[in-house]
């Protein structure tokens, strides 16, 4: 299935979680945040949010800024 | 000789300098110049993460967040519904309600659209955010912020990123002397005594990026704004002599041979 990663197209496995997303990807869990659909998935519920197809998801890391 | 900690939504700071971390030739140097400045709040930025290269280094393994408090913001945000939407992911990554608010209008001039912070304000300060807010120097806007529940005033001192110094002492001493919150010049800041001035107006605060990170020596220009702030605000808190019109002997006159 498909969803739209940080506004990018991309084929993930189905009944992935956001941990299993976010290993896929190689990314630190404890250095990003998360958001489904608009809305914020807690660090706590990753394991237990499982991704849907169409699911727009973005995730985010604090960089330099004024 | 005592000076009162900078306090701001119940938090005590020694330090009254707060430094970007964007502009930076890299985290390293950042962290450098950080370590020279003294200060102890750094404002950050919410941005995507690269997923093609998840190896790129990340801010929080130079600047660690449980030494130094990050401020994010709302860099980029033209809309109160925008900064709301970064701010609950940056409280989510970092689990802090303390933010800088700044909503801007022209990219030209950078200016903060005040209609629009106005409501972003309401919209954080519902949502239990501590909200610091980038504002114009407008002493009615500053006021208005103030009776919203704004844990701190940031009037500009010029454009952000300009490094002109402050355009209007008059107005930020207005604003200075009306509100029971911090104030806290954010943005124009282009060396040492622009530091010093807007300290010895009666400021609580500086905030300043581009200053030290487009220095030559960054670093250097982080221990001198650290001078410069505690400099303005010993003048400020001595109270400066009266100015006069004529010259006034410093030897007395008295016993002249």
């Amino acid at each position: 299935m498909n969803i739209i990663l940080n506004g990018e197209s991309r084929e993930v496995e189905k009944n992935a979680s956001i941990t299993r997303l976010l290993a896929a990807l190689n990314i630190p869990l404890a250095k990003v945040a998360v958001e489904r659909n608009l809305s914020i998935v807690p660090r706590s519920t990753f394991d237990a949010v499982i991704l849907d197809d169409g699911d727009r998801i973005e995730i985010v890391r604090f960089i330099g800024g004024g | 000789m005592q000076d009162n900690p900078l306090t701001i939504a119940g938090r005590e700071f020694s330090s009254r300098l707060i430094i970007g971390t964007g502009k930076y030739k890299d985290y390293a140097q950042n962290a450098a110049a950080l370590a020279a400045s003294g200060a102890q709040i750094v404002t950050v930025a919410m941005r995507r993460v690269n997923v093609m290269n998840p190896d790129e280094p990340m801010l929080v393994d130079f600047i660690d967040p449980k030494e130094v408090v990050y401020l994010p913001n709302t860099a980029g945000c033209f809309t109160g519904e925008d900064a709301v939407r970064t701010l609950r992911l940056a409280r989510e990554a970092g689990g802090w309600s303390l933010v800088k608010l700044e909503v801007l209008s022209d990219p030209k001039h950078l200016y903060p659209d005040m209609e629009e912070t106005m409501r972003a304000a309401k919209m954080l300060i519902n949502d239990g955010f501590g909200v610091m807010v980038y504002c114009s120097d407008d002493p009615v806007f500053a006021r208005k912020l103030e009776q919203l529940g704004c844990a701190a005033i940031m009037p500009l001192g010029a454009p952000i990123g300009s490094g002109l110094g402050l355009q209007n002492k008059v107005n930020i001493r207005l604003i200075v002397e009306q509100s029971s919150v911090p104030v806290i010049v954010d943005a124009g800041v282009g060396t040492a005594s622009d530091a010093t001035e807007a300290m010895e107006l009666g400021c609580d605060g500086v905030l300043m990026n581009t200053a030290i990170a487009e220095a030559s020596d960054p670093v250097r220009m982080a221990r001198a704004m650290k001078h410069a702030v505690m400099a303005g605000r010993e003048a400020y808190l001595a109270g400066r002599m009266a100015k006069k019109r004529y010259a006034d002997p410093s030897s007395p006159l008295a016993g002249l041979i």
